[in-house]
């Protein structure tokens, strides 16, 4: 218990602090926690891409990140992953932006809603959005059944299970993470500075264009990061709302371990796909503090 | 201003339909699954024909998914108990304490939060196999709990990060023991943020499919689980009085959420 002594509050950080005070020991429980029920599982799991060998791979025991590569089917569903990561950030920025910009011109309430808005599906299950797509997108489903019934359509429209719904599917889900860092941006731009430009002559859309929109750069390149790096991993989503020609790498992943047991293949994927999604972070660390992006997340 | 008003008129409009649209977008698609679970035909197909409430009554006869609501909330409560204990104190330790590797233990309990879901998923899979855990209720809570302790740490280190630390030194220059002063100072005022990481450790778990696609088996399923082998095989309108259900008990725990930070403010 001795853990719980106050320490004495200290001006700044004083040369005569110690390395590790008390407080420390509180840590240690769930550091220890994560240590063994998380990373040491990702090891065990890494490490299979390396130790699960074919039989015929004589040693070679890069032969499995060699059979990911060589397979054609392969390095396809690698570039559609990167492709759908690319569309549903679009789409989430495109929504996203003018969205954001919404909740800081509006009122005090409206921008409660519209936060309530974007934080509840947020917050409400994954499967029950994606189901919901489903109802809505289905030939016999809100969206085909109100247009043939208004008689605008004679055929329903293919909707369902097409790229267009895993972008729109995605995009529920990822929005929040788009929205969240640019309002975050953007409700700290001064808006003195628009009134400003306008002072001096510019048109309102001159000033928002060379005022605003360069001043709100940093939330969008936060939000676009976010984005894609989750769109990366994405599983259920594409799985239950595209074909199988939208396939993503985790479901190819899950695939790999839950029918063919091929655990040596299974990793290499996860490898490349944690590779992946660690250099895009690599690439946004030159320009953007990455610490920043996940600053709503930070424990310190 | 008047001059100002005339050209932000049509712009305004347009923002606000835009509003409108967004927000329907955003919401809209839950509540379509309401209007579907009360329809009275046999497929799921728009417009809902009807009212019945065959679809609720189907679900509660069916012990598949009785059973995966028990386990789902049992999962729920336990990850919930668990992550708090971890999060609260690691929290306390994390905001408060010096130790070298400060960085990396921050990432690392981050790092839940942005490692795709299906490689920790084949991670716990491939580990808890070892550990003869797959298919059980402690193997499960140890995931989810992964999973949602950075909920917990997040909520309760904001609250330490922002409180007053003088509140602790007055306790504690009027003569309470350490201990005295964290269970009547300290503890009650990280409290709301300590409940707030339960429930959305609660979520975390009862909304959870990837890693318990691989951490159950046919005999111990969670209800995601059970709506996840559903959606793909069957296509009567059960699902949707399911997913109704799950909605209901999320919405309910969101609103406590809500009450909590309130509290918050109003303190």
């Amino acid at each position: 218990m001795n853990a719980l002594r106050l320490p004495v509050r200290r001006a700044g950080a004083s040369t005569g602090a110690p390395l590790v005070n008390p407080w420390a020991a509180l840590a240690m429980p769930v550091l220890v926690f994560l240590v063994v029920c998380f990373l040491v599982p990702l090891i065990v799991m890494g490490m299979r891409a390396v130790t699960d060998l074919p039989s015929d791979a004589g040693g070679d025991v890069l032969v499995n990140f060699r059979r990911f590569f060589e397979g054609e089917a392969n390095v396809r569903v690698l570039g559609n992953t990167f492709w759908v990561a690319v569309l549903s950030t679009l789409t989430c920025l495109a929504i996203g932006y003018p969205y954001a910009y919404l909740m800081t011109v509006a009122s005090p309430r409206w921008t409660g809603i519209l936060l309530i808005a974007v934080l509840v599906p947020f917050w409400s299950s994954l499967l029950v959005r994606t189901y919901a797509w489903q109802v809505i997108l289905r030939d016999t489903g809100l969206i085909n059944s109100t247009l043939i019934g208004w008689g605008l359509i004679a055929e329903p429209l293919d909707l369902y299970q097409t790229t267009t719904a895993v972008i729109l599917g995605m995009t529920h889900v990822l929005l929040p993470f788009m929205v969240l860092p640019l309002f975050t941006t953007m409700s700290r731009i001064d808006p003195e500075l628009t009134k400003a430009a306008a002072n001096l002559g510019a048109t309102p859309a001159r000033a928002f264009l060379r005022v605003f929109l360069p001043l709100s750069v940093p939330g969008v390149l936060s939000g676009s990061l976010l984005v894609f790096v989750l769109a990366l991993g994405f599983y259920i989503t594409p799985a239950l709302l595209g074909s199988p020609k939208d396939t993503m790498l985790s479901a190819f992943i899950a695939t790999r371990v839950q029918q063919q047991l091929d655990w040596g293949l299974a990793s290499a994927m996860a490898l490349v796909l944690i590779g992946v999604t660690l250099a895009v972070l690599f690439v946004a660390s030159r320009f953007i503090r990455v610490r920043d992006v996940f600053g709503a997340l930070e424990s310190d | 201003m008047g001059d100002t008003d005339s050209w932000r008129a049509p712009r305004r409009l347009a923002l606000l339909a835009f509003g409108v649209v967004a927000v329907l977008y955003l919401v809209g698609p839950m509540l379509v699954v309401i209007p579907m679970s009360f329809t009275a035909a046999n497929i799921l197909s728009w417009p809902p024909e009807g009212f019945s409430t065959q679809w609720y009554e189907k679900m509660v006869e069916d012990p598949q998914w009785s059973r995966g609501f028990v386990n789902s909330l049992q999962v729920a409560v336990l990850t919930a108990l668990l992550s708090s204990v971890l999060g609260t104190l690691g929290a306390l330790g994390i905001v408060r304490g010096r130790f070298p590797g400060k960085a990396l233990a921050n990432a690392l309990i981050l790092s839940p939060l942005i490692v795709p879901v299906i490689i920790i998923a084949i991670g716990f899979f491939a580990f808890f196999s070892i550990a003869r855990l797959t298919g059980s209720l402690p193997g499960l809570v140890l995931a989810h709990t992964a999973l949602a302790v950075p909920f917990v740490i997040i909520n309760v280190g904001t609250i330490l990060r922002t409180m007053d630390r003088n509140l602790e030194l007055a306790a504690a220059s009027l003569g309470a023991d350490p201990i005295r002063t964290f269970r009547r100072v300290t503890f009650p005022l990280i409290l709301p943020g300590v409940l707030a990481g339960a429930l959305f450790a609660f979520i975390t778990s009862w909304d959870e499919v990837v890693v318990s696609i691989f951490m159950t088996t046919t005999r111990f399923r969670t209800l995601p689980v059970e709506m996840w082998e559903q959606v793909r095989q069957v296509v009567d309108p059960t699902v949707a009085a399911v997913a109704t259900v799950v909605m209901a008990v999320t919405t309910t725990v969101l609103v406590f959420v809500f009450v909590v930070r309130r509290r918050v403010v109003v303190r």
